[in-house]
């Protein structure tokens, strides 16, 4: 993408005067997606975004700017301005050797989205639109959305590391909205992978639709979700999001280290029930939250989180890595070049365990069935979380029954981490997500066995 | 600011016979701040710029974007942008706006000094905001982080058919979470002030809020499932009235997922509401002489006295239902396409101050804070459920905390149980306006 000796000169320039550490990181972004809303495709859109981020760090202090010039100059004063920003005080000059250090992709990419004919793309749309007004008449609209992105990105640092990445995402999401006696109701369904168009050979759009045009007309006879504290058995691939949001975050060490996680000082504790096993696995191939290497150009890697209910790990980002002299967990993440990157997750989810999952839901006497979960939010600092209902049904007799209303529900992670009493042997990845932390938002992907939590609190009306 | 205007114009000129074509450019440098116990923990200065091309040709639509003003990017984006416009299918109501002989307000939005002040003094407010929050209450044990950040953003449309708007807004703000710990119990609050220019910001406010806002949370327990009368603080009715505005978008009408579609004249409320939507009024953070069209801004009732009275359009909702366009097309950057919002709502003020509305409250919740809008509202069937916190209302006064409940209803019924509107109208950083809000009848689920 850039001249080695550019980013050199770049690096050099960085710190000039003075700085612990420097960094370039240049990303090349180019975006397609295709909507169609009531019965008509809107509108085709695509767009290129590129430009560079540069960091320096002097002492605790990071200096940041970014450029959309990516001509020399345009570096040197991005990498001028990010000096000042880290107030550098001594001076000198120093060589940067670079040396390139790649990972290996997590997959290959099969069929480039951008050598692929916007009508084929288009196509998609129409044919989702009829298999979801298929499922009958109730079916009043249909929302339709075909999205992919390239991402391209090298990152340089004045530790001589030279590497990249080649980011190929591939997005189809269906909503649908269905209308009876009891007003209207909406269903939703996404399938996302790091792939390109060969995604349609293996998911039919049509299928697609069809479980978004389901779940819609499944809500129309929903009664209300109960009111108060409940066991929850979330099904397999619906409910990555509990331990997204129930431990996941607590788990980054920028929170840890600000004491703004309960999981603080925990690490070789009991913080689960024995039977949780959680992994983060930015290597998972194909899956939405992969890569090869992080945004601080550090390999993805499987990190075990937690096992067997122990603490092993927190996840980290390159600078407090170096700080404690540990190695790197490749969680270092960034929404695009004009942002510093954090501590993020990549794929986060829960392993099998040996229980049938039909015992899990016979062996629940009144309950509630969780097939899919919405987004969810947490407050690190308390452990307190919630987690949208997307498609539940109620628990009675140990058996599924009626289909409930949308809610959130509520709990404590580490309560709830302590309160998982079954996990059963059919493990599934989720639903492609977007996780948001400090007002950026990356890629991420999640899954769980079906699971049975002794409490929860759902926030619904019914008494 | 010409510049930005000079690039549209420029833009359009590629447009062709037949094409209408509309330009939208945007700028803005922002500086951001952000301390950790004493120290600058990160300092990032930036220009971002961007254009997004729109095409309509046959009444088909295509858009393209490119994130830079390079000569050469901003012709191949107009060049994707008419290629695909022969993707979409054809819509008799496709079109950039026409000038409608509206005047854009006049609006001081705009505080030129913001470029001038030093670094060193924002990272000093930084620092002090920081410093006045620890000082505040020797229960506040840490501070999660604490930002300052300023933005001065512009932007121009100019199109095939005589729109021709610039506007420009300075903003700086200032924000700090807090950590109040007693024994193992750990509870967070925050607290902000925001203003065009520096010279606004309140750091003693920004830190009163966040230390009070955590600190009174210590303690805090789940309460029991019950029905309640709820009093929602300025900051939760903002949330609250943003995703009411959202469901009187007119898109949502013509595409058949409005709560209000075809509800015009009948009562949708209390009495007590009146709705507002006026991107006119300066105090508002939404406040622009213009919208992402480039047609002037304008006063829009949304509920009068709790009957529904209008929706916000823009060009392309208005022609689909036969009306004019209010000024209220709005776009989430130069990278999407217009929709149709709001950006400046709120609701009319009541006469009665929140400690009055509270005291009038025997049994009840003043809720002061609510996650998970995203995940348990539903705008479509009106399902409304959030994770929630915030204090005890005993006999008219304030008691213990209370935390990890949920309160629910659908926004139908939330709007029809409103029992009092507070006078403490506060404009908030976002698209709506708060004030306090007493609510009947809600469900709170907890232990």
């Amino acid at each position: 993408m850039l001249d080695d000796a550019v980013i050199q000169r770049t690096l050099a320039a960085a710190l000039r005067t003075g700085g612990d550490f420097a960094e370039v990181f240049v990303e090349d972004k180019r975006s397609s997606a295709a909507m169609l809303d009531d019965g008509r495709v809107e509108e085709l859109s695509s767009g290129r975004d590129r430009g560079a981020g540069i960091r320096v760090v002097v002492g605790e202090t990071t200096g940041f700017a970014h450029t959309a010039d990516l001509s020399e100059a345009g570096l040197r004063s991005a990498a001028e301005a990010a000096a000042a920003a880290a107030r550098s005080g001594g001076g000198g000059v120093r060589e940067v050797a670079l040396t390139r250090r790649d990972a290996p992709r997590p997959n290959e990419v099969a069929v480039l989205p951008e050598s692929v004919p916007k009508g084929d793309k288009v196509e998609l749309l129409r044919r989702a639109d009829e298999a979801a007004r298929g499922e009958g008449g109730a079916i009043r609209q249909v929302r339709a959305r075909y999205g992919d992105s390239r991402r391209q990105i090298l990152v340089a640092n004045s530790e001589g590391l030279l590497t990249g990445d080649d980011q190929v995402r591939t997005l189809f999401v269906v909503s649908a909205v269905a209308s009876g006696d009891t007003g209207m109701q909406t269903g939703y369904e996404t399938v996302g992978r790091t792939v390109g168009f060969e995604l349609f050979d293996r998911y039919e759009v049509e299928g697609i639709a069809r479980t978004a045009a389901r779940r819609a007309l499944t809500k129309l006879a929903a009664r209300p979700a109960p009111s108060g504290t409940l066991p929850v058995v979330i099904g397999p691939g619906g409910g990555g999001v509990l331990f997204h949001e129930a431990c996941g975050h607590g788990l980054e060490k920028d929170l840890v280290d600000k004491g703004a996680s309960v999981f603080r000082g925990k690490v070789g504790q009991q913080v689960a029930s024995p039977l949780v096993t959680l992994v983060d696995d930015g290597t998972m191939a194909e899956e939405w939250g992969c890569y090869a290497v992080d945004d601080e150009g550090t390999p993805a890697q499987r990190n075990v989180l937690i096992e067997d209910g122990v603490l092993s790990d927190y996840m980290w980002d390159m600078l407090r890595c170096r700080k404690e002299g540990r190695a790197r967990s490749g969680n270092g993440r960034r929404q695009s070049y004009q942002h510093l990157p954090m501590v993020r997750m990549t794929n986060t989810y829960l392993l099998g365990g040996q229980d049938d999952p039909a015992d899990i839901v016979a062996g629940t006497d009144h309950g509630v069935y969780v097939a899919s979960l919405g987004g969810g939010q947490v407050n690190t600092a308390t452990g307190d979380f919630v987690f949208g209902m997307r498609e539940a049904y109620l628990i009675e007799d140990g058996q599924i029954t009626e289909p409930l209303r949308e809610g959130n529900l509520i709990g404590n992670g580490p309560k709830v981490l302590l309160d998982i009493e079954a996990v059963g042997n059919d493990f599934a990845m989720g639903s492609p997500g977007t996780c948001g932390k400090d007002g950026q938002g990356v890629p991420v992907g999640d899954g769980v066995p079906t699971l049975r939590v002794k409490a929860l609190t759902v926030g619904g009306t019914a008494a | 600011m010409t510049d930005l205007v000079d690039i549209a114009d420029g833009i359009v000129g590629l447009a062709r016979d037949g094409e209408e074509l509309e330009a939208y450019v945007a700028r803005s440098t922002d500086t951001e701040v952000r301390v950790y116990e004493g120290e600058v923990e990160q300092l990032a200065v930036a220009d971002s710029q961007g254009v997004g091309v729109r095409i309509v040709r046959d009444g088909r639509q295509g858009f393209a974007y490119c994130g830079t003003f390079d000569p050469d990017a901003l012709a191949e984006t107009v060049a994707e942008a008419r290629d695909n416009a022969a993707f979409g299918e054809p819509d008799p109501a496709a079109g950039v706006a026409v000038p409608d002989g509206v005047v854009p307000p006049a609006l001081d939005l705009w505080r030129p000094a913001l470029a001038d002040v030093p670094t060193a003094d924002k990272v000093a407010l930084a620092l002090e905001l920081e410093r006045a929050t620890r000082a505040a209450d020797p229960r506040i044990t840490g501070i999660e982080s604490c930002d300052y950040a300023d933005s001065r953003g512009e932007s121009a449309v100019v199109t095939t058919t005589g729109i021709r708007l610039a506007t420009r807004a300075t903003g700086a703000e200032l924000v700090a979470y807090s950590l109040a710990a007693d024994g193992d119990d750990t509870q967070t609050g925050f607290g902000f002030s925001l203003g065009r220019d520096i010279e606004s910001l309140d750091v003693a406010a920004a830190a009163r809020d966040a230390a009070d806002r955590a600190v009174r949370m210590l303690g805090a327990t789940q309460p029991p499932s019950a029905r309640l009368t709820v009093v929602l603080d300025p900051w939760v009715t903002a949330q609250l009235v943003g995703i009411v505005a959202g469901t009187l978008s007119a898109e949502e009408v013509v595409k058949g997922r409005s709560l209000f579609g075809g509800r015009e004249g009948e009562q949708v409320a209390s009495p007590l509401v009146t709705l507002v939507e006026d991107p006119t009024d300066a105090r508002s953070w939404g406040a622009s002489p213009g919208d992402a069209e480039g047609l002037a801004s304008r006063r829009v009732p949304l509920i009068a006295g709790g009957v529904q009275d209008g929706f916000v359009h823009n060009t392309w909702t208005a022609r689909r239902l036969g009306t004019q366009s209010t000024g209220s097309a709005v776009r989430g950057g130069f990278k999407s396409t217009p929709g149709a919002g709001c950006r400046a709502v709120s609701l009319a003020p009541g006469t009665a101050a929140a400690a009055d509305l509270v005291a009038g409250v025997e049994d009840g919740i003043l809720i002061q804070e609510v996650s998970g809008l995203h995940s348990g509202v539903n705008p479509v069937s009106g399902d409304f459920s959030t994770g929630a916190e915030g204090l005890r209302i005993r006999n008219g006064e304030l008691a213990e905390p209370l935390r990890e409940f949920t309160i629910a209803s659908t926004l139908q019924r939330l709007l029809s149980d409103v029992a009092a509107v507070g006078s403490d109208l506060t404009w908030l950083p976002m698209s709506a306006a708060g004030l306090t809000l007493v609510i009947a009848d809600v469900s709170v689920s907890g232990s």
